[in-house]
């Protein structure tokens, strides 16, 4: 099948709306994917059809909802190359990943001293989990820096690996696009012992993830940014790892019995799964998953990377415009940050919506990496495969307009 | 959403007013806004229980700046214990431009309020 932007975008219902009067120019799929009608059609028909809890009632309607919740377990692994299906965890989102890798194994092994790693250039969700595990333990909170064409530092990282405990990193940066070079990083950890931790947030909806090839201990990600609705996401973790590990929610769902003064915990992964979970935007995750199977995602990433060349050449066009982070498309996500010299951020953002053009503008949840960047906050554009260049086009058209209103 | 970019705002922006540090203010607050990590400083200087002096310094969008310009200049000559009584409604007041519907640059227009209350905490 050959990719096919317009038939794609007919598949999203939300495409055709208007917003201010003005036809919908959605540039923020790095916040948020918008849904195509199959899985808002899945999430319909579970309720309307199929509702009932998982893992409990013995009766066809309960076994049906939980032989499709377990199935959706089984497309996350093949999409991800995992091992086992035992080792992806069903999660709210990338930050709840971030929270039972924190509590389960975190707060269990890092001891005082220890060293934990990490970047300026993470999503809060990839940063304030460790940070809280350093000041918990005692143990020492490394900040691996940035050069200043937005790249990882390398050298930086490989002095801050030694006498590391783990080391968390984005397998691409929500904010000035930079992919990492994930492999590597992984390998480094197990050179110096560490345990390694990818957010995939940004990496996963479009760019080809093999934890196996990886070679990861821990990957998080959220299904919300891939198409799938909110309340759905994953953890994926080493096996050995997540045995070892302690549970982060306890509850239901999560024992395998419970006595007056004692419980033991349910097998992988319902140990990490407490409570009911979010049944049918599971079942829309996995739908979410077979529509990005069937358009492809090599076509996908290689439709983002012409969407990000485009931008990367139509912005710099807009008098006083600065782009943050690597100038090549092909080594960036799918989106583009960027400051107007004497323009605030909130005010291109709130000009470019009455144009219709949905961008994000403020620090996207990474206040240190804006601090390193010298600015309080950027203005962002993030395409995914419904994305147009006559799209990237209306934004640069708007972006001048702003400039004339600001001059 | 374009109509809260009157020239009057875009004008106190680019030249705000009551804009700068003060020294040794007998009130004083700083104040975040979180969704962009901006900051504004609000100072107040005060005799026999009337504000005699308002500034503000920090950076911000075009609302929170407009907002700030106006909002100082509108303390000046206040008593002390009318602050309290100071609305969210009295700020959007001196704005002239509805934000009902916008609840994200609510908080830039009501920045300088939030600091008052913590200044005079």
């Amino acid at each position: 099948m050959t990719f096919d932007v317009a038939k794609i975008r007919k598949d999203f219902p939300i495409l055709n709306i208007t917003t201010n009067g003005k036809k919908l120019v959605y540039l923020d799929s790095a916040a948020t994917s918008q849904k195509p009608a199959a899985v808002i059609d899945a999430v319909s028909d579970f309720y309307r059809n199929r509702n009932a809890n998982v893992a409990r009632g013995l009766y066809s309607l309960a076994e049906d909802a939980t032989v499709a919740y377990e199935e959706v377990r089984d497309k996350v692994q093949r999409f991800i190359n995992a091992p086992y299906r035992e080792e992806v965890i069903f999660t709210k989102n990338t930050t709840e990943a971030a929270n039972i890798v924190m509590r389960g194994w975190g707060e269990k092994f890092v001891r005082k001293g220890d060293r934990i790693v990490t970047t300026v250039m993470e999503h809060h969700s990839n940063f304030v989990p460790w940070q809280q595990l350093a000041l918990r333990t005692g143990a020492k909170f490394e900040l691996v820096g940035i050069t200043n064409d937005g790249e990882l530092d390398w050298a930086d990282l490989e002095k801050k690996m030694k006498g590391a405990k783990m080391v968390a990193i984005s397998a691409a940066s929500n904010v000035i696009g930079t992919i990492n070079d994930t492999r590597k990083i992984c390998k480094l950890a197990h050179e110096y012992g560490a345990i390694s931790i990818i957010d995939g947030a940004q990496s996963v909806p479009s760019i080809k993830t093999d934890v196996k090839s990886m070679d990861c201990d821990f990957l998080m990600f959220s299904g919300h940014k891939m198409l799938a609705p909110f309340g759905s996401g994953a953890l994926y973790g080493r096996q050995e790892l997540l045995e070892k590990m302690d549970p982060f929610l306890y509850g239901s769902e999560m024992i395998r019995s419970v006595k007056k003064d004692k419980s033991e915990w349910n097998d992988l992964p319902y140990k990490f799964e407490s409570g009911t979970p979010d049944v049918a935007a599971i079942i829309g995750f996995g739908v979410a998953i077979d529509y990005l199977n069937e358009v492809g995602l090599e076509d996908i990433r290689e439709h983002e990377i012409a969407l990000t060349a485009h931008l990367l050449k139509r912005l710099p066009s807009v008098e006083g415009l600065e782009i943050l982070g690597p100038k090549d498309a092909k080594k960036r996500a799918g989106l583009v940050a960027f400051v107007m010299d004497g323009i605030h951020p909130h005010d291109i953002a709130a000009m470019l919506d009455a144009d219709g053009i949905c961008v994000r503008s403020g620090h996207h949840c990474a206040m240190p990496l804006h601090e390193r960047l010298g600015v309080s906050a950027s203005t962002r554009a993030s395409v995914y495969l419904y994305n147009t260049k006559e799209e990237i086009d209306s934004l640069a058209d708007s972006l001048k307009n702003v400039r004339k209103v600001f001059r | 959403m374009e109509e809260i970019y009157q020239e009057f705002i875009i004008e106190l922006y680019k030249n705000p007013l009551n804009f700068g540090k003060m020294a040794n203010p007998d009130y004083k607050a700083e104040v975040q806004n979180t969704t962009c990590g901006d900051m504004i400083e609000l100072y107040i200087k005060a005799k026999n229980g009337v504000i005699t002096e308002a500034k503000f310094a920090g950076k911000g969008c075009a609302i929170s700046q407009a907002s700030a310009s106006l909002f100082t200049g509108y303390l000046k000559g206040k008593k002390l214990s009318e602050l309290k009584n100071i609305t969210k409604d009295d700020v959007l007041a001196l704005l002239k431009i509805d934000l009902s519907k916008n609840p994200t640059r609510m908080k830039c227009a009501l920045l300088p309020l939030d600091a008052l209350r913590k200044a005079m905490k």
